[in-house]
This record gives structure tokens, sequence and C-alpha cells, in this order.
């Protein structure tokens, strides 16, 4: 069961990406932009959790998922050490995916080689 | 042959291939839908030695490890170019969007070619993610000391 929800929850979510694709002229940045501070949202009103509860990688994998990951790291360092953590909390939760997109990045400049997007 | 705007709108709507639209949105959700699962595989296997949120993150490392590669190899914008959505909205694309710069500007220097284009998209994502994420954190514990 947990596979199919990733399934279909997943594929749901890009789907809603792709129809703001294809009904309004957002680039892809402004959409990843979106999705993330979509998530944070959706995290703060308490309607993400229930989601990834329901769905694992479904739910946590899409961009909405790093938003919810952003937020709840926040609340949880909040709850930890008070005020600072709005600080830190966010960047703690989110640096495994952020350093690795930055290493692997550096890794494929060093062995990969420009290519025709076609 | 006269024709009301609304017969021709008929007429041309049964002439056309179905929406495109609709294509789009199936190859979004059976390709972001598989990228996922894999995801939930990896999550289930990460799940045997560590705790949730730490298979989480390992999750997310394997992924864009995965799209690294196979956007080093050309393979992922192939892709991308029939799944929409479906290849951007995971963190596969999000991995894509830091490396595939990554290798587009080498020729630029390694400092303001590499180093500074891999956040083009990644900036702003993580930018607003963050200063959201802080604003909510401001306001939960505003919540905290009121309540």
């Amino acid at each position: 069961m947990n596979y199919l929800w990733a399934f279909v929850v997943g594929g749901l979510i890009c789907v809603v990406g792709q129809l703001l694709i294809d009904y309004t002229s957002l680039s892809p940045a402004r959409i990843l932009t979106g999705y993330v501070v979509g998530g944070v949202i959706l995290s703060a009103a308490g309607l993400y959790k229930p989601l990834v509860d329901l769905a694992g990688a479904g739910a946590s994998v899409p961009l909405l998922g790093f938003g919810h990951l952003l937020a709840q790291g926040v609340r949880q360092a909040v709850d930890q050490c008070g005020l600072p953590g709005i600080f830190t909390g966010g960047l703690t939760a989110a640096s495994g995916g952020i350093a690795a997109s930055l290493l692997f990045a550096l890794l494929a400049a060093l062995v990969g080689k420009s290519r025709d997007q076609n | 042959m006269k024709l009301n705007p609304k017969e021709y709108a008929h007429m041309v709507s049964r002439a056309s291939p179905p929406s495109p639209a609709v294509r789009d949105c199936l190859w979004a959700f059976f390709v972001g839908g598989g990228i996922c699962l894999v995801g939930e595989g990896l999550r289930q296997f990460f799940l045997y030695w560590y705790d949730a949120s730490l298979a989480g993150t390992l999750t997310s490392i394997g992924l864009i490890l995965l799209s690294a590669i196979f956007t080093t190899l050309g393979w992922y914008q192939k892709l991308a170019a029939k799944a929409g959505a479906g290849t951007l909205v995971p963190i596969t694309g999000f991995a894509n969007s830091v490396v595939s710069p990554a290798i587009e500007f080498k020729a630029e220097g390694w400092v303001t070619g590499v180093g500074a284009k891999i956040f083009g998209i990644a900036g702003p994502v993580i930018a607003y993610g963050t200063a959201a994420s802080a604003l909510w954190g401001l306001l939960y514990w505003l919540q905290g000391k009121v309540g």
C-alpha cells in the first residue's frame, strides 16, 4: 500500500505542476520556488504531515516536501532553543539535500561534457 | 456553408487531436509518480537501519545522486522534454537545475561560471523557502509566548 500511495500522491502533485506549466506562463524557477513556499505554508497549517504519513516518499520527494522539511526543522528548533531556532532550524533540516546537490554538481562539472539540449 | 462561431469551435475541437494538456498530464503523472515510487523503495531500504528522519534525508541524497548521473549522461533532459513537471517537481528536478548549469557553464570558469550559475534556480528556491520557514518560525514562537 505504501508504494501505491507514494506513486499516486507523487504523480498527482506533479500533475498540478504540469497544469501550472500548460495554463500559466510561470517559468520552472517560479514553479519550484512556489512549491517550496507552498510546502512551508501547508506544513505550517498542519496539512502536510498527514500526507507524508500516508504517502511517504510520494509527499516528501516533490519540492512541497522540501518546504515541509524547512518548516518542520524550524518548528523543532524553536521548541528546543526558542527564537534563534528560526534561523537555524530550516537549513539544518534541509542541509543533506542542499549539500548533496552542490557536491554532485561540482563533481559533474569535473567529469561532464556540455552537450546540445536536444 | 454558414457557421456561427459556436458550431465552428465545435468542428475545430472534433478535428483536432486530443488536447496536449491531457497528454502532458499523463506523462507528468506516470514519470513523477515513478520517481516517487523509486524514492519510496529507497526509503524502505534505509528504514531498515535508520530512523525516519535520516532515512528521508538519505532518500533525497540517493535520488539527487541518480539525477546527477542521469543529467551528466544527458538522459534527464531527454526525459524532461516529455515528462515536463513530472521531472521538474520532484527533488530530482531541483538536482537537475543545479547539476545542469554546473556542466554547461564550465567554460566561464569555476567561480563566476560553475560556482555562481549552479544557484540560478536553487538560489531563489533556498532563499524564499528559508524566508518562509523563518516567518513561520516567528509566528510559531509568538504563538507559544501568547498561548
